[in-house]
């Protein structure tokens, strides 16, 4: 196995398309466990932890463009305000050990149907910038995943970033697991209300093959809630909301969950996810 | 490959080293430091749980050429000598309130414990729980641990 290491952003692309076959490498989280229980032999690992653009971030017009390599930890302790629903699902990832390494450019790289990451850059309406040599993409993350682990990323591209909304709606993020810390979501569910342009953005987690958005209970609530008075949210809103968040999985019966607990879960998930997102919007709307 | 790295203070260099294997193996196995355990290889233990430029991190999650020109930290390098008065406050504290039972899971503990305090002098037990999710203890129901804690805080 060889271990290449570009000291910056043009050589990592040229290394790869050089390696299409090398795995990259950036928090390791997801890589050293494969590599530790020999499930993964790659021929070669490429270490983007000396990239620096990786771990960069700023506004770029109206988005808010963020490094692959940016930690969880960082996103937890610099960006909570710019990405609040990004930030919730940080916070439940595995332990403090994990958000001092882990990325969102990892997370997106596995392509995991239970990534935490994934609803809620679905419900903020993300974008994946994805490089090579050939040139630079930015691919709706809705249009990203193409399958469990599988992504519309070619053999010679990497993530260069995310890039979200630089004003976010109210979001909210809900997991549901067996414990508080370090768990595989059962299910998950990530909300953005976004008062401005009076849009619901939704992201279903670990209850289907890729992660999903609930299209129709986005258009529902969006045509449904009280913008202009801002008063309560009626119950029978609320809770079509919910059924058609449910209705918009598509989940497994698994050893984490039956496919029936998984619909009811999200659909309880997604009406406390609005319940707190329309009566605190967090300065954010 | 070699990888040098500044370990506990000191360049270290580790030979032959193979490009899959982790900081943890190379701590242990090339540098003769054994204090980070090895329990679970996959991240859910933190017992070799090491400060990698300044960050507690799972050293089996970390591939051993990340670590290259990096500043690594283990237990063994907390106290700036051996002796019972020697020890870092934390180490006293979790030898004082019988924390240490097996001991496997105590070096990861003692580096997640020191770093928490290092950022909060003084954390409520809902803060200490949460800093310490990611280190598992099979002995002691957890009570005596967070008893140490306690006393590190205050020590
Ligand atoms: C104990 C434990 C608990 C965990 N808990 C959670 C959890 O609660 N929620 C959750 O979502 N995940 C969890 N994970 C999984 C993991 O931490 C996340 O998926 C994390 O986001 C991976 O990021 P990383 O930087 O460590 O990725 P790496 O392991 O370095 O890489 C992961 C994948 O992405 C690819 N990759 C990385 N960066 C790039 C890039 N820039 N371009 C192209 N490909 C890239 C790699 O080749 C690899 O295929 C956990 C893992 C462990 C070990
Ligand atoms: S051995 Fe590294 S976390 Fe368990
Ligand atoms: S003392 Fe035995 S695992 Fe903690």
């Amino acid at each position: 196995m060889e271990f290449l290491q570009p000291a910056d952003w043009a050589e990592a692309l040229a290394v790869k398309a050089a390696h299409p076959d090398a795995l990259p490498i950036a928090g390791g989280t997801d890589v050293m466990v494969d590599l530790n229980f020999d499930r993964a032999r790659p021929g070669a690992l490429l270490d983007l932890t000396r990239v620096t653009d990786l771990t960069d971030w700023g506004t770029d017009g109206d988005w808010l463009r963020v490094g692959a390599g940016v930690t969880y930890r960082r996103l937890i302790d610099e960006l909570a305000g710019r990405v609040p629903g990004l930030a919730l699902a940080s916070r439940t990832v595995g332990s403090p050990q994990i958000r001092n390494r882990g990325t969102v450019g990892g997370n997106l790289g596995s392509a995991s149907p239970a990534g935490d990451a994934h609803p809620a850059l679905l419900a903020a309406g993300a974008l994946v910038e994805l490089a090579s040599v050939r040139g630079t993409r930015r691919v709706p993350v809705t249009e990203y995943f193409t399958g469990p682990k599988r992504s519309v990323r070619t053999p010679d591209e990497l993530i260069a970033a995310f890039l979200v909304p630089a004003r976010p709606g109210a979001e909210q993020f809900a997991k549901v697991g067996t414990r508080n810390a370090m768990v595989i979501a059962v299910c998950s569910f990530a909300l953005s209300l976004d008062a401005a342009t009076r849009t619901v953005g939704t992201g279903i987690g670990s209850a289907g093959p890729t992660p999903l958005r609930a299209t129709e209970a986005e258009a529902f609530l969006a045509a449904e809630l009280p913008w202009e008075t801002r008063g309560a949210v009626p119950e029978s809103v609320a809770a079509r909301f919910g059924e058609l968040v449910g209705s918009a999985a598509r989940p497994i019966d698994d050893v984490r969950g039956s496919a029936d607990y998984r619909r009811h879960a999200l659909a309880v998930l997604a009406r406390r996810a609005l319940a707190w997102a329309w009566t605190d919007p967090g300065g954010a709307v | 490959m070699r990888v040098t790295c500044v370990v506990n203070g000191e360049t270290r260099e580790a030979d032959d080293v193979w490009p899959g294997e982790s900081l943890l193996f190379v701590l242990r196995e090339r540098l003769g430091l054994p204090g980070a355990k090895n329990a679970c290889e996959q991240g859910e233990c933190g017992s070799c749980t090491v400060y990698l430029d300044g960050q507690p991190v799972c050293a089996c999650l970390v591939a051993a050429g990340q670590a290259q020109g990096r500043t690594v930290t283990t237990v063994e390098g907390l106290a700036p000598g051996s002796g019972e008065e020697q020890l870092d406050r934390v180490q006293r504290a979790f030898l004082a309130t019988g924390a240490v039972q097996c001991g496997f899971c105590t070096p990861g503990l003692i580096v997640a414990v020191h770093d928490l305090l290092a950022r909060d002098p003084a954390p409520s037990d809902p803060d200490i729980r949460e800093a310490l999710a990611g280190n598992l203890c099979r002995c002691t129901g957890y009570e005596k641990i967070m008893e140490a804690v306690r006393l590190a805080a205050t020590s």
